[in-house]
């Protein structure tokens, strides 16, 4: 266990590891991606209130999850980051961070798409779409202080710091949707938080989902690669590696 | 006046107690303030003129005032302690006063909150007290004056707090003031909600007291939390320097 603990540490052991995964976890998120979304759009059954508008939810979702998620495990990073000083939880927050903040304005792009219709309204200032708001400027935070700091250690640890404290505010926006809601208008629920959704309609969901998930998995190992071989350029095994690539 | 006047920080070793400790770095605050009265008045001239940029700017009419004012002046104080978190700890950084704090015996994160305190006194505290006479400006009715000060009295001190996270993370850094706002209003965010949603609620004839309780809780979350992240903050950028 703590041998493992260790090895996770090395750079260089990553490297391999991830190289070894990447092609399984690509092919593995475009086959889930493909089937959930083909299935969504093509095959799964109309809404009877939306029509076809709502199977924009099948993009919608599977970024709006990673964005919450990629920065929850950015914080569980930060923790390692700040407890073991382990210098792959830091660079999975420098690669992953970017990501994450694509993912959060891809939902807010698809919400906003799909509220043209359902509401009338490309943007309403209800509780779940600020709070997406927020974890989007969250996210920039995070990389304007990861650019902004040139040590590479004091910027780890100084951005841990940032995620950490970014993350005693999700909850408490999380719950803002209840308590805003009672203040404002209490009718705009989104259409997942409806639990007699068909099987037909959820199986293709969690299929991409999932396939999102992997497929971001493949892009943090490839960005983490790209990171590694850029801290690590003084090596003799990052110099046999480019060495061997090119010859 | 200029810098060299600024009193020294005297904390003695083993034989000064936290609380000691703490009393003397808040009233050294204090006194270096009061010998640079300006820093003092800019974030409230600040404050003044940014509440009365909406007026001017957007619509003088009674009604627009009545339903936006509490929002207004929320906004403008939070802009204003944004402004002057700059120094909080500059001034400190630059002559090596901050270097000696984190090497007292006592804990960082103590002798932070003291400094935390006196910057909330040197800034949220007059904002508050200005405030009923720019409510009286914007309309604002009696009831919901007082509910103003109270929201801005529980949560500047929330702001100071959250703020000092943000002022220890840039310390020293190209371009700090720019991006300690980005670090920083996010965090300030669900704090103007409320404050906001009290004034509102209050003038709509409800009971304000569950806001008010949420508050502070805000309160006590970021008097107990922020302080820890703050002095981490500011290991890690005085390691940088």
């Amino acid at each position: 266990m703590w041998q493992f603990f260790h090895k996770l540490g090395s750079p260089k052991w990553f490297f391999g590891i991830a190289a070894r995964l990447m092609p399984w976890l690509l092919a593995g998120g475009i086959l889930l991606l493909v089937a959930g979304i083909v299935w969504g759009l093509a095959f799964a059954p109309k809404d009877y209130l939306q029509g076809n508008s709502y199977r924009i939810i099948f993009i919608h979702v599977p970024t709006a999850f990673l964005a919450q998620s990629v920065y929850v495990m950015m914080a569980v990073a930060a923790v390692v980051t700040l407890v073991w000083r382990m210098k792959l939880a830091d660079v999975f927050v420098k690669s992953v961070a970017p990501v994450g903040l694509v993912l959060t304005f891809l939902s807010l792009f698809t919400g906003a798409v799909w509220g043209k219709p359902t509401w009338g309204t490309w943007w309403v200032w209800d509780a779940r779409l600020t709070s997406m708001l927020i974890l989007l400027f969250l996210y920039g935070g995070v990389i304007a202080l990861d650019r902004a700091i040139n040590d590479e250690k004091s910027a780890a640890r100084a951005v841990s710091v940032l995620v950490l404290v970014g993350v005693v505010n999700i909850p408490i926006i999380q719950y803002s949707v209840e308590w805003w809601n009672t203040l404002h208008q209490p009718s705009t629920f989104k259409l997942t938080e409806k639990p007699s959704m068909p099987a037909e309609m959820w199986v293709p969901l969690l299929l991409s989902v999932l396939g999102m998930y992997l497929l971001f998995g493949w892009l943090a190992c490839l960005r983490m690669q790209t990171e590694i071989l850029l801290r690590e350029q003084r090596t003799r095994w990052v110099k046999d590696y480019v060495l061997a690539g090119r010859g | 006046m200029n810098a060299d006047f600024r009193p020294a920080l005297v904390l003695r070793h083993d034989a000064v107690g936290v609380l000691s400790a703490m009393r003397g770095v808040f009233a050294r605050d204090l006194r270096v303030a009061f010998r640079q009265r300006q820093d003092l008045l800019n974030p409230l001239l600040f404050f003044v003129m940014v509440v009365t940029l909406f007026p001017l700017g957007v619509s003088p009419e009674v009604s627009f005032l009545r339903e936006a004012g509490a929002g207004i002046l929320w906004v403008a104080a939070l802009l204003s302690v944004l402004l002057s978190l700059d120094h909080l700890f500059r001034h400190d950084f630059d002559d090596g006063t901050l270097e000696q704090l984190v090497l007292q015996p006592q804990p960082l994160f103590l002798l932070v909150l003291a400094k935390t305190m006196a910057h909330w006194v040197l800034t949220g505290l007059p904002l508050v007290i200005l405030t009923p006479v720019l409510g009286v400006m914007v309309h604002l009715d009696g009831n919901s004056i007082g509910v103003l000060c109270l929201t801005l009295l529980i949560g500047t001190p929330v702001l100071s707090l959250i703020g000092s996270i943000g002022a220890a993370l840039t310390l020293g850094l190209r371009s700090a003031g720019v991006l300690l706002s980005l670090l920083i209003i996010p965090l300030y965010i669900p704090v103007l909600i409320f404050g906001t949603g009290t004034v509102a609620s209050a003038a709509e004839g409800a009971p304000v007291g569950a806001y008010l309780a949420l508050m502070g809780a805000f309160l006590v979350l970021a008097l107990t939390l922020a302080p820890f992240a703050s002095a981490a903050a500011l290991r890690i950028s005085l390691s940088n320097g």
